[in-house]
């Protein structure tokens, strides 16, 4: 018995450093990135990695530095676990989709006129990535519902990006654009290398002031909102509906909480979910993120325990944060808002 | 004798799970390299395997496109383990919101994307007995997710 266990246990190390030896670039970019870049690098809910314009313009160290950072608010979610041979792997396994070398910059930084660059930013890039380069509203390429740009705008006054790009980068973008995306080349637009300058140190400054942060909801917030009704189970369900109506939802249902999970004659009758829905709001939200099907259909659960009747609702703040977008932070806000506004409504 | 090498073997599996737990998101992603329908049916199957039962599915994008909208196909999944679901209720109340669990599924040309929030992440507790249930159900969601990947 010994015997066989340590057997095992030896299996067991051996796998545990095999993995932390050679990580499978492949695998990881499957588990972790896939999901949003496409297992072509295409893109989805995130933007293309492997268009060939992109990778020869990007060092390993702007890959590195944009994976372990993240971009804050901007969906791209931030791997600090990853180990270091764990990114080299992943890095390679990026590159695969254009072979070549990417270029090598000058580590100068660029030289310019703020005013100027500023001036030429809300002239010609502003359309796309924002007054403030807060980036384009919505996620990557979304194939899912129709919207203006194929691909969005990434967002140029985010802490992770400007980390992870060095000017010379960034002026190389303006000058060539980016093939097969709406990014073109500047240069062929017209605009003067100075012009160029000017824009990539005025990009260059967002890092100083850049627009103060959207309130992110803590992760010490409670995940579910709970009240207490004044009246009894059926007058509260009834409350329930007539304020979401009033609130511009339809009533899409009500049922038991355990239905379908059990047998219809075993359903707890004292636990009553009402589902409703705003179609005009889901069809926004969807646009800021397709994945917040997480938060549907809204819902309101009431209960009646020990002669109390409560009701309960997620707190969409406190889901929104796991979203890393802060476009539905402040849509999460509002629902919040919703949420809260019917249920007193209901039981007060 | 036999109890003292299982206390290696347990805490390497103990290491093998932190090691998963560290690198795991806020939200849980998959992409299915199959067609809408091709995946809805994979994740019955897959729940099934998991021993969780189905108990809903919600059709999101009829309700859209019935409003007019634009939209691909979404629908939202619900299930959860019948045995345990009263006795989660009963004992942590914060939880009736959250259940019976859910997975949004949506499509992508012809693939599917699944989304679930990690529940670990999304209730911090002191609690041992309520985080050991929170792991639980991420390494239940985890597993689920990691059938759907493969092809
Ligand atoms: C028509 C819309 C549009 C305009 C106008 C535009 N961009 Fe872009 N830009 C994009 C898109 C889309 C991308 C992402 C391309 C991709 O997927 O690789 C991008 C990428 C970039 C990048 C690389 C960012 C990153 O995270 O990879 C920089 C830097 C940039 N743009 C700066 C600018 C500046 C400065 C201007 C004005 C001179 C400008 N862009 C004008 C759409 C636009
Ligand atoms: C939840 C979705 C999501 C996941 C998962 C994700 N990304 Fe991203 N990624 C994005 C989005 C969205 C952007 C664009 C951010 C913006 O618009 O400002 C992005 C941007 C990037 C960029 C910058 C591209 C450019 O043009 O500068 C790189 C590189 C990148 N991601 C690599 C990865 C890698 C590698 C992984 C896996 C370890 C990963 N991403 C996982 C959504 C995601």
């Amino acid at each position: 018995m010994a015997v066989r266990l340590i057997i095992l246990l030896g299996l067991l190390l051996a796998a545990l450093t095999g993995h932390a030896g050679e990580p499978d670039g492949e695998a990881l970019y499957r588990q972790h990135c896939a999901a949003c870049h496409g297992y072509d690098g295409m893109g989805g809910v995130g933007i293309p990695l492997a268009l060939p314009d992109f990778q020869y313009s990007v060092t390993n160290k702007y890959l590195k530095v944009t994976i372990r950072e993240g971009r804050p608010g901007r969906i791209m979610p931030a791997f600090s676990n990853l180990s270091n041979k764990e990114l080299n792997a992943l890095v390679k396994y990026i590159r695969r989709w254009a072979p070549g070398k990417p270029y090598r910059y000058p580590v100068t930084p660029v030289k310019g006129n703020l005013a100027r660059g500023q001036l030429l930013f809300n002239r010609h890039c502003a359309a796309c990535h924002g007054t403030n380069g807060e980036g384009g509203k919505g996620t990557g390429v979304t194939f899912s519902r129709p919207r203006d740009l194929p691909i969005i705008a990434p967002a140029l006054n985010n802490s992770g990006f400007l980390n992870a790009a060095s000017d010379q980068f960034i002026k190389a973008t303006l000058m060539n654009g980016r093939e097969g995306t709406p990014m073109v080349s500047f240069l062929k637009q017209g605009l003067t290398e100075k012009d160029i300058n000017d824009i990539v140190v005025y990009v260059r400054a967002f890092e100083k002031n850049r627009p103060p942060a959207r309130k992110t909801p803590l992760d010490t917030d409670e995940a579910t909102i709970v009240f207490e009704s004044a009246y009894d189970l059926k007058t509260t369900i009834n409350n329930i509906k007539d304020a979401a109506v009033g609130n511009n939802f339809i009533i899409i249902r009500e049922q038991t909480l355990d239905q379908g999970l059990v047998p219809a004659d075993k359903e707890n009758t004292k636990q009553r979910i009402v589902f409703f829905c705003n179609f005009g709001f889901l069809n926004k939200a969807l646009a800021v993120d397709p994945r917040v099907g997480l938060f549907l259909p809204c819902r309101v659960t009431v209960v009646e325990k020990d002669g109390k009747v409560l009701v309960y609702a997620i707190n969409p703040n406190r889901l929104s944060r796991l979203f890393n977008n802060s476009e539905l932070n402040q849509m999460c806000h509002e629902m919040n808002d919703t949420y809260i506004s019917i249920i007193e409504d209901a039981t007060l | 004798m036999i109890r003292k090498s299982v206390w290696p073997l347990i805490l390497a599996v103990l290491g093998l799970l932190l090691v998963r737990n560290a690198l795991a998101q806020d939200l849980l992603m998959a992409r299915v390299p199959m067609t809408f329908p091709e995946a809805m049916s994979k994740l019955q199957e897959t729940l099934k395997k998991h021993k969780q039962t189905l108990s809903r599915v919600q059709r999101v994008d009829i309700g859209l496109t019935s409003k007019g909208y634009k939209t691909d196909k979404y629908r939202v999944v619900f299930f959860g383990r019948a045995d345990e679901v009263q006795d989660l209720i009963n004992q942590y109340p914060e939880f009736i919101p959250y259940l019976p669990h859910k997975i949004a599924v949506f499509a992508e040309q012809d693939e599917t994307v699944l989304v679930a929030a990690n529940p670990e992440h999304l209730f911090k507790s002191d609690n041992p007995k309520k985080q050991a249930i929170v792991k639980r159900w991420h390494a239940d969601l985890e597993k689920i997710f990691h059938d759907m990947r493969q092809e």
